[in-house]
């Protein structure tokens, strides 16, 4: 049974940490801000999520891992609602800029 | 074990190389920016390094709350700054610069390198007396009781800051609101931010005072959440800064380091020596300034940002 929890672990974890390679990837190569934010939000969203998807088995009781899953909704909402706020600013910064 | 190591290196290395970009950064905007990355990288060293309190600490007051007043003053700086970047300082003032920087570095890696073996602590005698407070977190312990002259003068000194920062603004605006007012726009995901998070993050930033008796956390990380809270609301326009000729924000300001000195001066009175907790009432007085002094931090570090008066005070 604690193997085939860790195996799942092993293999969300390793999910989580694919999504941020590629989320920065995706930064250092897109060609503007509104689409560096869209793989930047994907990385924070799903692999975040994989990452504390996979620590949930190995938390200490409920307690702990409810706060794990709240700092994933936390990271998710603030997340989304800053790139709306980045986005906003790039467009008016490319208005200025015409 | 190797992996740890690998890690740790590969941390270290990312802390240089940032260190070292922030240095060369021509902009202010970006140099900011740089340093809240490099203020994140410290926090992962030091959770690495087990001080979690610490952790909490750098991610909150030296990333957080510092790159907030760095981007402030970078976006006030932003009209001179090509005019400031066009006078290069000469060759012979900026090698001087560089030499004095680099034997400070040398004095700092100097000190640390030739520490006696064991270095001198006092961590066993601290773990010693825990029992003395009630409190299971060492680090509060420390904080609040063994060293709690310290910990009191800290906060004056953040209060002369704000006086400092106060003080900048001109005669006829004294006592007024500070920063522009920030009006809503419902339509604005900031305004929506400010009206979900806010509850959610003074429930943690209580939390986290509560918990720094037993585990890492403690009154200014604590005070730390509760001010990003404030100014969020302040600059969503969902409230306004208040008036710093207002008594009741005065009146937080001094709430943790006045409670702290009345207990002080009380010790002296009844206890052995000034700060002298009586040991049967140790953990509820230390949390009842941990209280105030969460109130103090949080009022102080906010209105830190929000900066000095901008506005015609109000009759």
């Amino acid at each position: 049974m604690s193997s085939l929890a860790d195996l799942f672990t092993v293999l969300a974890v390793s999910a989580g940490a694919f999504f941020f390679m590629a989320g920065t990837v995706g930064l250092l190569r897109f060609p503007d801000a509104l689409t560096r934010l869209h793989a930047l939000t994907k990385a924070d969203n799903l692999g975040l999520g994989l990452v504390v998807l996979g620590l949930l088995p190995r938390a200490e009781g409920a307690l702990a891992a409810l706060k794990l899953a709240s700092v994933w909704l936390l990271v998710l909402f603030t997340g989304a609602t800053v790139s709306q706020l980045i986005a906003k600013a790039a467009r008016e910064g490319d208005k200025d800029d015409d | 074990m190797t992996i740890d190591v690998a890690l740790d290196c590969g941390l270290a290395a990312l802390a240089l190389v940032m260190g070292g970009w922030i240095i060369a950064a021509r902009g202010s905007f970006a140099a900011t920016v740089g340093f809240v990355a490099y203020g994140l990288l410290l926090t992962l060293a030091w959770v690495r390094l087990d001080a979690i309190d610490v952790a909490l600490m750098e991610g909150a007051i030296g990333s957080g709350l510092t790159g907030a007043l760095l981007l402030r003053a970078s976006s006030r700086l932003r009209a001179s700054e090509t005019s400031a970047l066009a006078e290069r300082p000469s060759v012979v003032l900026r090698a001087l610069v560089a030499l004095l920087s680099a034997i400070v570095a040398a004095m700092l890696a100097a000190a640390v390198l030739y520490l006696p073996e064991p270095a001198p602590t006092l961590a066993p005698d601290a773990a010693a007396n825990a029992g003395a407070t009630g409190m299971g977190n060492a680090v509060t312990n420390v904080l609040m009781a063994f060293r709690a002259m310290d910990t009191m003068l800290e906060k004056v000194v953040l209060l002369v800051a704000l006086v400092g920062v106060w003080s900048l603004a001109r005669d006829r605006l004294w006592g007024g609101r500070p920063g522009p007012y920030y009006p809503v726009n419902p339509r604005d995901p900031l305004t929506f931010l400010a009206q979900m998070l806010p509850p959610a993050g003074i429930v943690i930033g209580i939390y986290m005072l509560w918990a720094g008796a037993d585990h890492p956390g403690g009154a200014f990380q604590g005070g730390t959440i509760i001010a990003a809270m404030w100014l969020l609301a302040i600059f969503a326009g969902l409230t306004d800064a208040p008036p710093i000729s207002s008594k009741r924000i005065r009146l937080a300001l001094i709430a943790g380091p006045l409670l702290f000195l009345i207990v002080g001066l009380c010790g002296l009175w009844l206890g052995d020596a000034f700060l002298a907790y009586p040991v049967a009432y140790a953990k509820p007085l230390l949390l009842a300034i941990e209280f105030a002094m969460t109130l103090t931090v949080a009022v102080t570090l906010a209105l830190l940002i929000a900066g000095p008066s901008e506005r015609e005070p109000g009759p």
